[in-house]
């Protein structure tokens, strides 16, 4: 059997008093958690909290200025290209070519990731877009969009996802439609950035807790009260 | 990596098609500054140097448009993150663009050289057309490197409109003293018999150099 020399409890994300600066602004610092293979981090903080920048160094399109960052075994930045196509981002943008149809943007990335087109026809018709997946994207309103966007995500079956507000513009039907895909259960380590409190520790087994760019909260989920979330955005 | 180049070339040869930003300008751009020429210089014909040096001028002008727009659709769409996510050589990024940039050139030169001939040249270049067309290619190729590395460094930043010509005009100008020179003869009476080759293997030369040093440093432009 092949194994991957970390071990089955091999952390899917252990980050080690990470900082992030933006010219003299620090977006984060001292950043320390461990997140099990195949669990669920929800992130909390108000905005600026330093949420957006930690999902960027996790995907390896930031460099950490302080601390280490290793993400499925593999060191940030030095390793970064161990991790490249076993993650999967979906952020504020959706990463899609407004011009191109759905379905050629879908069919771009399986290329990049070497997926099998079949795949697509797959994704497209759990999330409820096959019969609108050869429309340009600029087309779509923002909820069929976002499913797209999370079928890009979920494309190569990557072993950690990287979601920012993923149930953003779904109606209940489109958010239960991509529940298998992007949900609790589907699978991969999931780092959930959520401003519904709620529904991030209905999703979670752990809560990171961000305020002014510190760790204010680590802690399983059972651990933290919803006020206690909530506080962060006061 | 050649699946990574098809599927990039793939994509931005249908976003062009789609969306028409780059070639519809680099032509109109071309043609129009011919025809700008062509009255503004007040003579009924041009050969030689003057010939050579007005088409190669407009040429990598009409370039700069394209090195602008070449990776706008990356930056403004999510497609670098996208790609720089993707378990593949990034270098592959490179060439797409690179191809793509020399596809646009020699479209625009197909619709532009007549346009030239036809406004501009006295006597047309005849016999000398295999020369002309060696001397095209092999500085569509130096266009088409540097215009990829410097559309790469300008799409960082905020000025990109007027940071690309600013790195891209200076780094070219061998590119446009060696074509013109080669050119030259090539618009005169009988110019093939005094082809220069020395400027088409200086062309050849800056081609090597700027193509390796582009492989060198590429994947570190792509980086934040």
């Amino acid at each position: 059997m092949a194994t991957t020399g970390q071990g089955d409890s091999a952390p899917a994300v252990a980050l080690e008093g990470v900082g992030r600066a933006y010219g003299e602004r620090v977006a984060l610092r001292e950043i320390t958690f461990a997140l099990p293979a195949g669990a669920t981090v929800a992130v909390f903080g108000a905005n600026g909290a330093g949420k957006t920048t930690l999902l960027r160094i996790l995907a390896g399109l930031l460099r950490p200025h302080a601390g280490t960052a290793r993400v499925l075994g593999a060191e940030l930045p030095r390793e970064a290209f161990r991790a490249r196509g076993r993650i999967g981002l979906l952020g504020h943008e959706p990463m899609l070519y407004r011009d191109l149809t759905v379905r050629e943007n879908l069919r771009f990335h399986a290329r990049l990731h070497g997926v099998a087109l079949a795949r697509i026809e797959e994704l497209v018709a759990q999330v409820g877009l096959a019969a609108r997946a050869d429309e340009p994207v600029r087309t779509l309103s923002r909820g069929m969009t976002q499913r797209a966007a999370i079928c890009r995500a979920a494309l190569h079956a990557p072993e950690l996802l990287l979601l920012d507000e993923p149930l953003a513009n779904l109606d209940p039907g489109g958010a239960a439609a991509v529940q298998p895909l992007i949900g609790r259960g589907a699978g991969p380590a999931r780092v959930l950035i959520s401003h519904d409190a709620e529904q991030g520790l209905a999703e979670a087994d752990h809560v990171l807790g961000l305020r002014g760019g510190r760790q204010a909260i680590w802690a399983p989920v059972a651990d933290v009260a919803l006020a206690e979330v909530r506080r962060l955005y006061a | 990596m050649r699946a990574t180049v098809a599927a990039l070339v793939r994509k931005d040869l249908r976003l062009e098609l789609r969306a028409f930003e780059s070639l519809p300008a680099m032509l109109m751009f071309s043609v129009s500054t011919f025809v700008l020429f062509h009255f503004g210089l007040d003579r009924g014909s041009l050969a030689g140097d003057l010939a050579a040096g007005v088409l190669w001028v407009t040429l990598l002008l009409a370039a700069v448009l394209g090195m602008n727009r070449l990776f706008v659709a990356e930056r403004e769409q999510g497609g670098f993150d996208g790609f720089l996510m993707a378990p593949v050589d990034r270098t592959a990024l490179f060439v797409a663009k690179a191809l793509l940039l020399f596809g646009f050139l020699v479209a625009v030169e197909l619709v532009a050289i007549p346009a030239f001939v036809v406004l501009l040249l006295e006597p047309g270049p005849g016999q000398a057309l295999p020369e002309l067309l060696a001397v095209l290619v092999l500085a569509d190729v130096g266009i088409a490197v540097v215009g990829t590395l410097v559309g790469a460094l300008g799409v960082q930043t905020r000025a990109r409109d007027l940071i690309v010509p600013l790195i891209a005009l200076p780094l070219l100008v061998p590119v446009v003293i060696a074509a013109a020179e080669a050119s030259t003869p090539l618009f005169e009476a009988g110019g093939a018999d005094a082809f220069p080759w020395r400027w088409l293997l200086v062309l050849g030369l800056y081609d090597a150099v700027f193509g390796l040093l582009a492989y060198a440093v590429f994947d570190f432009l792509l980086e934040e």
